[in-house]
């Protein structure tokens, strides 16, 4: 690798021939504050936070943008670099609303820290003029506080280059600036997907899910309910970080121990439906493949993805598995099958999922998800909103010992945990597939490692009973629109497509908790919080979704065969085509 | 901003045909948005959300983008011009002789902000800077026509002289 020496507060620093200056000072254990850079995703020098002298250059430099060479000397730590940031600060401050003590980011949010740091006021600065904005509540799982937005772009960034949507940006100019969407449409007006990124790379509280853990509370205080909850794979690899974990620490047997502490009547794992989904998908897979169905078959596990692709990909809502996601298929289950099994009236039933996701919020309420005649799941919370939830409660969740879930609705296989990463259910679908068409041998193999991995897109082609099987996967919505562009102009050919609506899979999600962009730029959080994952599935002595006993158990008494007409009444749903533009 | 149309869209296929002859011919082009969203200006006249509808579609790129460059620059509209178009200068001579106070009597009076127009179609309002006549300030114009000395007092019987 080609480096460059050059000199930072008077320390020599080797780093990378086109490292930026932040990435280099970060070399020499400095790091300089920013607000609107996100590695690989904004990058505009536009906030003025992280700039620093650089000799010989006439004016400060935004040390994020700025590339390092040969003998450059950068003082990142002057008086006047030091002036320049609170001033810029206190310039932020004098437009927000500064109200941090009923904010939902206070404590982790990345201006209010940085106002600690260098010692801004919030008082009193730059008195005059202050926007004032009404909230846009229209979506169905966020809501966003312009007067706390700082400009930053970060979430409009996400929105356009990470996730190929678009819906939100910066309208108006000067003083007025403000992000929204076109002609000043509700974001439920727009062709928003809600996955929630926009939240994830919010710096302050400007942006956030609509929060349930009230509602949840309330049914939990009602006499009258029996309430359940189930929880995704990716949430146990990423709620330890709320309590002090380090990135990657897998917390399932403290997260199920203080569901129970919560007031849960039971705490029931995603990763029974998981197995569950691959049961019918893989069953669905092999159908089309034998009788002609319509090919690739993408996967439906992710309600981003789905309504990405149905706004924008209409035409290929035919490749979408009916298979309902594993959240709903979940609650789909617990209020036929085990409130028949338990003699619960489905009605007295509140199914609460918690999940890595906003866009849950959306499909909990997407029609053909009732299988019960009821809604399937009524409440659906972020992995963040637990983390409150626990911490509201006084739940001293570091020093809880680790529990297990309960019966029959919390066992999991190996094959389900790792549907939290991208490429997860593929590999679960492929260890399944492969054992059936080999016919159903011990010996079939278990990892599939070319799906693994945090590339926007792989490929693989396997060879399965004499036949080619040639699989995709993809995450992030920019990501599955090249996939798909290329499927529809066909430029390549496959059988069955992955598709997970945000960056890395569900460990990514929405809906988890936000990492400080002074870690993210530094870290790639996906394959961190993944790895907790596959180091669940490593663990497991169950690896195959059909080994899983709960799930035999239902097909056995209840489901019959998958695919069985009682299995598609009950696991599988329909899609619309929605348009991009509502005129 | 709010989005409100004030005045109902009418654009004809031959606007239409003449907007899409204009992106197939400049949207391969690096920053061809600026360009077309002028030209579409020239043919519409202003750039209501039909319009930047049709650009956004033909052009493959998200109408947030659109919405986003046309209110940066203030040469272009979202709504159309009236039948009489009032504008109050808001220049230093003029302002300091009460010309803001004239603006906003003339935008409760029409029932719209500056930059709009009503919804019938007949009045639209903005401000301008400095058109030269600081010895009347405070000044407006409608169409061709000059006032100055004014007072936001008159204003009501300025309009009802505009049928």
């Amino acid at each position: 690798m080609e480096t460059v020496t050059l000199k930072i507060n008077g320390m020599t620093v080797t780093a990378p021939k086109g490292a930026t200056i932040l990435e280099a000072a970060r070399i020499a254990h400095i790091e300089i504050p920013t607000l609107c850079y996100l590695k690989d995703i904004n990058a505009i020098g536009a906030c003025r936070i992280c700039v620093v002298e650089v000799k010989g250059a006439r004016s400060l430099v935004a040390s994020c943008v700025y590339p390092v060479n040969e003998g450059m000397e950068v003082f990142t730590n002057t008086p006047k670099v030091l002036d320049s940031r609170r001033k810029t600060l206190e310039l932020i401050l004098s437009n927000h609303d500064r109200k941090c003590l009923s904010c939902v980011r206070s404590g982790n949010c990345e201006l209010q820290k940085l106002c600690k740091d260098l010692k801004v006021e919030c008082e009193n600065v730059y008195d005059g003029e202050v926007n004032t904005y009404e909230l846009d509540t229209s979506a169905v799982h966020m809501v966003r506080d312009n007067n706390k937005c700082i400009l930053c772009r970060r979430c409009s960034a996400v929105c356009e280059k990470v996730q190929g949507v678009g819906v939100i940006g910066a309208n108006e100019r000067g003083f007025k600036t403000n992000i929204a969407s076109a002609f000043d449409m509700g974001l439920g007006d727009t062709a928003c997907v809600s996955c929630g990124q926009c939240i994830a790379v919010c710096p302050t509280g400007a942006l956030y899910e609509k929060d349930s853990t009230d509602e949840v509370l309330a049914a939990i205080a009602d006499p009258n309910k029996k309430v359940f909850v189930q929880v995704a794979p990716a949430v146990r690899a990423a709620l330890g970080e709320e309590f002090g974990y380090p990135m990657g620490t897998g917390v399932q047997g403290k997260m199920a121990a203080a569901l129970r502490r919560i007031g849960f009547d039971k705490v029931f794992d995603t990763n029974f439906s998981a197995d569950l989904t691959i049961m019918e998908e893989s069953h669905e897979f092999l159908d089309r493949v034998q009788n002609g169905g319509v090919l690739p078959l993408i996967t439906s596990c992710s309600p981003g993805w789905i309504k990405y692709c149905e706004h924008y990909f209409p035409d290929m809502t035919e490749n979408l598995s009916s298979c309902k996601s594993p959240q709903q298929m979940f609650g789909a289950v617990l209020k036929t099958y085990y409130a028949e099994k338990e003699g619960i009236d489905k009605n007295d039933i509140v199914s609460v999922s918690v999940m890595p996701c906003t866009a849950k919020k959306f499909e909990i309420g997407r029609d053909d998800q009732n299988a019960a005649g009821v809604a399937d799941v009524d409440i659906s919370i972020t992995t963040r909103e637990l983390a409150r939830l626990i911490k509201r409660l006084g739940i001293t969740f570091n020093t809880l010992p680790d529990e297990e879930f309960d019966s029959p609705l919390g066992s999991g296989t190996g094959a389900a945990v790792i549907f939290g990463a991208t490429g997860g259910v593929m590999e679960a679908a492929l260890r399944t597939a492969v054992w059936k068409l080999t016919g159903e041998k011990d010996g079939t193999p278990i990892e599939f490692t070319e799906v693994r991995g945090t590339e926007g897109i792989k490929e693989a082609t396997y060879e399965v009973a004499g036949m080619k099987v040639n699989v995709a996967v993809a995450s992030g919505l920019k990501n599955a629109k090249e996939l798909l562009t290329k499927v529809q102009n066909g430029e390549a050919n496959y059988h069955f497509i992955e598709i997970m609506g945000c960056p890395g899979g569900c460990v990514n999600g929405g809906g988890q908790p936000q990492v400080d962009a002074s870690v993210r730029n530094f870290t790639d959080i996906r394959a961190v919080r993944a790895k907790a994952l596959y180091d669940y599935d490593a663990a497991n002595t169950l690896r195959f979704s059909h080994e899983n006993p709960d799930v035999k158990e239902l097909y056995k008494s209840y489901l019959g065969e998958p695919g069985s007409h009682k299995a598609h009444e009950l696991l599988h749903t329909t899609y619309v085509k929605r348009k991009i533009h509502n005129l | 901003m709010a989005a409100k149309s004030t005045v109902p869209f009418q654009g004809t296929k031959e606007q239409e045909a003449q907007l899409r002859s204009v992106i197939a011919e400049l949207k391969d082009e690096r920053g061809s948005l600026m360009p077309i969203l002028q030209k579409a200006q020239d043919i519409y006249g202003y750039l209501p959300i039909e319009v930047q509808t049709m650009i956004a579609d033909e052009c493959g790129i998200p109408l947030e983008k659109v919405y986003g460059v046309a209110t940066f620059y203030s040469q272009f509209s979202l709504y159309p011009k009236g039948k009489y178009k009032i504008s109050v200068c808001l220049g230093t001579a003029c302002y300091v002789k009460g010309s803001g106070d004239i603006y906003n009597k003339l935008q409760e009076l029409l029932g719209i902000e500056g930059g709009q127009c009503t919804p019938d179609g007949k009045f639209s309002l903005d401000a301008c800077r400095c058109i030269g006549a600081c010895g009347l300030a405070p000044v407006l114009t409608i169409n061709d026509d000059v006032y100055g000395r004014l007072t936001a007092a008159e204003m009501a019987d300025i309009l009802a002289k505009y049928e």
